[in-house]
């Protein structure tokens, strides 16, 4: 193999740093080591555990099937390396090469991969938010603390928003046969992630599980009695609820406070990088030595007119950390470029959701196969007269083609009939997607336009 | 447009040994018109596709007339069984089958069964006692698996010889009828009646069960009111036992005499798997792949012109999948025609793949690797007393007709 | 025992849960639910539900069998 002598050097002798201990930082040291890095390996994580999987926290975990501490991820092979858990990264100096971190010490890498993640919206009101009562859910300590709390059995639970995380908290809640409000600012369940005929759907999901469902709503207080133990939430209707426990999933904002001033373009919406996984500068410049990967990366997709796409989704922190290791190690130009197709699922109220591609960049849904009323179905989204998207509610042994009709740019409506195709399949109609600008609980993808440095992003919470 | 000549060889008992060189000239292109009319499809990717693709139906209603390539044997009286209609009729049968036999409404019918399977297994290796050579065929790989499915769905198995004769003679119309248009008639005509005389069978065997229930899924089919939709049929119960039935042993027996087979053709991963029994999972995994007991998936057809690797299929063919080919396609699996009992990545198409895969395939999982487990641990140096064995008619279900073994001794 | 199930990959085809019911189980049709950190008593139905995955979706470590490092490398439903 005819490396560089100093590419050589780093693959023996080099140290990588690793900030994020989840999904993304674990999967990415694998394939350090699987491909031949033999240097020094430093994971550092602002939890005090090891790489767990989130999926399960708000399913078999809040579900109360499986205990909080059973979601350790498997490994692959042996990583060897050195873990700096239950500290945050807390600064970056490019020039340096030196991650700061929390306790005042500091870490120097020859290469730096930034997975730092995502963490949840918190209520945006910080002494309503510190109510006993009101809780996220995005690590294993949320879950846990959410799970003995819904043991006690709460008379109400208030979910703040009807993304997926939401939608799924709801169905744990009924399952566990406790009253649930959900409140949601959108018209329907789901909208800002898979537009409002699917979030129709979701919505009479909701009803015919008993959920206390209230779109186009706003919370606008949550209220405590004299011992601080929430009591009652107000809504934007003039409306009230009493409830004793309140499940904030108003979405995620990235980790990147920590590389304000680094030079790097990290802002609310992550870090910009190019397809390569290599982080971009301030001034739209590659910087050689730090890469990005996971819930915390925008990289631009060619399948998607080569727009800045992030995406919280648990295949992509796979698919990127894979790609950014890879090319940590390599010359250029045995360097791969990240073009995974965005794949995403939920299960919710007994129903398999899955998607493929990006379905909030549509105009259009035709109910393909199946019927929204039974409901199992697959949907196709289209966008300026291409496949762009597909849904699959309980039928994800047909996502496999529409991800082929999507990577191959197939004109939208597909022109062809197929099983199981049903009156309302006949003609495509309006997705029905709220407009981009009015903020939404949560979208899982969020595709942020062409520049690297798109710092804007304004969020007006609940 | 090319066209090949090779279904004819494929069909043609005398290549019924060795199939895999015709699978490989058919790889050639990977989807080709056979003289004989029906479009074969012999590629990893392309089957793959095809099996997931919404425009190709199971329902040979959809075939234009004259592309249909095997007669239809149906009774007229009964609708097809599940594996031969489409969503939605076909998700709607699975789905009440399913809360008889599997997850998430009977989870561990199939799984409370491990002690039943070794039990059989054991005694029928104990029967081998005092001889020095078996044929495995009728020793083991027929009556096992038929015990199994009349435990499971409630068949009293001393019936087995009434219905065996039927059983097999129904599974004979999967494919193209062989011999004089005479020979041909007389073939339907039989096929006719052996379903006619198994649904009586089995009719009278849901009426004792509906008014008797036990804890089989004829008691559970019977009683079953459906969740939130129409419970089944008497005609469709009829259609699907039929179908669970044969397919619950005709397949098996080659899952298993294949699996002997190549055992003792491989000498190496037979000492490996003694050595090692946890490796029997993956073994039976690169088995399936290796030889996989339904060997094509004749007469699917198309809703509408598909083009697919260069080749457009028309609206209404007959389409057959190679699924035995594609499972030795070199684009898809390196070095295909060995036999690696620890394969990586090996999603072959043993059972198929789509809403159409096998549903039986978790019992045969559990057989297979119970019964090869077994025989392996307890025959004392087994081998081939003659290489090619004798095979059965069948090109679609393939597999040995008898599989005599000689060994030294039983082990305990 | 760690496990970890690639739902993208995953197409409800159920085996895992057939073969290991104590680890894995449908919720609905198609959904699948699992216990990441099984007790060991559970080794042999988790290497039967990894093997007949027929999308190879399932991960585990600490169940034994050199054959389970098995690491897919084909795309996703490709």
């Amino acid at each position: 193999m005819a490396l560089d002598g100093s590419l050589e050097r780093l693959r023996r002798e080099g140290h990588i740093v690793v900030v994020g201990a989840s999904l993304a930082g674990l999967r990415a040291a694998e394939t350090l080591r699987t491909e031949g890095f033999t240097g020094a390996l430093t994971l550092i994580g602002d939890e005090p555990y090891g790489p767990y999987d989130r999926p399960p926290l708000s399913k078999q975990v809040l579900l109360g099937r499986v205990p909080p501490d059973h979601t350790d991820l498997p490994r692959h092979c042996a990583i060897d390396a050195r873990w700096r858990l239950g500290v945050a990264a807390s600064g970056l100096d490019l020039a340096a090469k030196r991650v700061a971190l929390a306790d005042g010490t500091s870490v120097e890498y020859d290469r730096l991969l930034i997975a730092t993640g995502v963490r949840s919206r918190p209520w945006p009101n910080e002494l309503e938010a510190c109510l006993d009562g009101v809780f996220v859910l995005r690590t294993r300590d949320d879950a846990a603390r959410l799970d003995h709390r819904l043991k006690a059995g709460p008379s109400r639970v208030l979910v703040i928003g009807a993304g997926f995380t939401g939608s799924e908290i709801a169905s744990v809640c009924r399952e566990r046969d406790l009253p649930v409000t959900v409140a949601e600012r959108g018209a329907t369940p789901l909208v800002g992630a898979l537009g409002s005929v699917i979030g129709e759907v979701a919505a009479r999901l909701q009803h015919q599980h008993g959920v206390d469902l209230r779109c186009g709503v706003m919370v606008t207080g949550l209220e405590g009695d004299s011992a601080g133990r929430l009591r009652r939430a107000h809504f934007s209707d003039g409306g009230t609820v009493e409830a004793e426990v309140a499940v904030v999933a108003l979405g995620a904002t990235r980790n990147t406070e920590w590389l304000a001033g680094s030079g790097l373009a990290a802002g609310p919406r992550g870090i910009a990088c190019d397809a390569g996984c290599r982080a971009f500068d301030i001034r739209g410049i590659v910087a050689d030595d730090v890469f990005v990967a996971g819930d915390v990366a925008r990289s631009p997709h060619p399948l998607f007119g080569y727009q800045f796409l992030s995406l919280e989704h648990w295949g992509n922190a796979v698919a990127q950390a894979e790609v950014a290791a890879h090319n940590m190690i390599s010359p250029g130009e045995r360097r791969r470029p990240h073009l995974w197709t965005p794949y995403f699922w939920s299960a919710q109220f007994g129903v398999n959701i899955k998607s493929v591609g990006v379905p909030n960049m549509a105009d259009h849904i035709l109910i393909s196969q199946g019927s929204l009323d039974e409901p199992r179905f697959t949907a196709a989204y289209g966008y300026q007269g291409r496949v762009i998207a597909a849904v699959s509610f309980d039928q994800a042994k047909w996502l496999e083609f529409y991800q082929r009709q999507i990577e191959q740019a197939a004109p939208f409506p597909l022109p062809f009939t197929t099983v199981d195709r049903r009156p309302e399949g006949m003609r495509p109609v309006p997705a029905g997607f709220p407009d981009p600008s009015v903020p939404t609980h949560g979208p899982e993808v969020t595709v942020s336009g062409h520049s690297p440095t798109d710092q804007r992003v304004t969020f007006t919470p609940a | 447009m090319t066209s090949v000549a090779l279904l004819g060889q494929i069909l043609d008992h005398a290549n019924r040994a060795d199939p895999y060189p015709l699978y490989a000239e058919l790889r050639g292109t990977p989807v080709v018109r056979d003289e004989s009319g029906p479009y074969l499809v012999s590629t990893y990717w392309e089957i793959r596709s095809l099996l997931h693709d919404p425009r190709v139906s199971s329902d040979v209603r959809n075939l234009a007339p004259e592309a249909r390539t095997v007669p239809s044997t149906d009774d007229p009286e009964l609708p097809p069984s599940f594996i031969r209609i489409d969503p939605p009729d076909h998700d709607r049968v699975r789905r009440l089958i399913m809360r008889t036999y599997g997850p998430p409404h009977t989870p561990r019918r199939v799984y409370d069964l491990r002690g039943e399977i070794g039990g059989i297994v054991s005694a029928l290796i104990d029967g081998f006692q005092g001889r020095d050579r078996i044929d495995l065929v009728e020793d083991f790989s027929y009556p096992f698996p038929v015990t199994v499915i009349c435990r499971l769905l409630g068949v009293p198995q001393e019936d087995e010889q009434r219905f065996h004769g039927w059983a097999d003679t129904v599974a004979t119309a999967i494919e193209p009828p062989v011999g004089t248009p005479e020979e041909q008639q007389a073939h339907w005509r039989a096929v006719r009646e052996a379903r006619r005389q198994l649904a009586t069978y089995l009719s009278g065997l849901i009426d004792q069960r509906r008014r008797a229930p036990r804890d089989d899924m004829i008691s559970a089919l019977t009683m079953d009111r459906g969740a939130d939709e129409s419970p089944m049929s008497l005609p469709e119960m009829l259609s699907n036992l039929t179908l669970l039935l044969i397919a619950g042993h005709e397949t098996t027996v080659n899952l298993i005499t294949n699996g002997m087979l190549t055992l003792l053709r491989h000498p190496d991963a037979l000492k490996q798997l003694r050595e090692d029994p946890d490796l029997i999972f993956p073994l039976v995994e690169e088995l399936l792949r290796f030889e996989p007991p339904v060997q094509l998936l004749p007469e699917r057809t198309t809703l509408d012109d598909i083009e697919i690797a260069g080749t457009t299929i028309p609206k209404g063919a007959s389409l057959w999948l190679v699924p035995a080919s594609g499972n030795r396609d070199p684009q898809r699996f390196p070095e295909p025609d060995r036999f690696i009992p620890d394969r990586p990545d090996n999603q072959h198409f043993g059972f198929g793949s789509g809403i159409h895969n096998c549903i039986g395939s978790p019992l045969a999982r559990l057989e297979a690797q119970t019964a090869l487990t077994e025989l392996v641990r307890r025959l004392d140096n087994p081998r081939l007393v003659e290489d090619p064995p004798p095979y059965r008619r069948n090109a679609v279900l393939r597999g040995p007709q008898h599989l005599s073994i000689a060994y030294d001794g039983l082990r305990r | 025992m760690r496990v970890v199930v690639d739902l993208n990959r995953c197409q409800g085809y159920a085996q895992c849960a057939f073969l290991a019911p104590d680890v894995f189980a449908m919720h609905g049709e198609e959904a699948l639910l699992y216990d990441a950190q099984p007790d060991d008593i559970r080794r042999v139905d988790v290497l039967r539900a990894v093997a007949a995955c027929p999308v190879r979706a399932i991960t585990v470590e600490g169940a034994g069998g050199k054959w389970t490092a098995d690491r897919v490398g084909v795309p996703h439903g490709a």
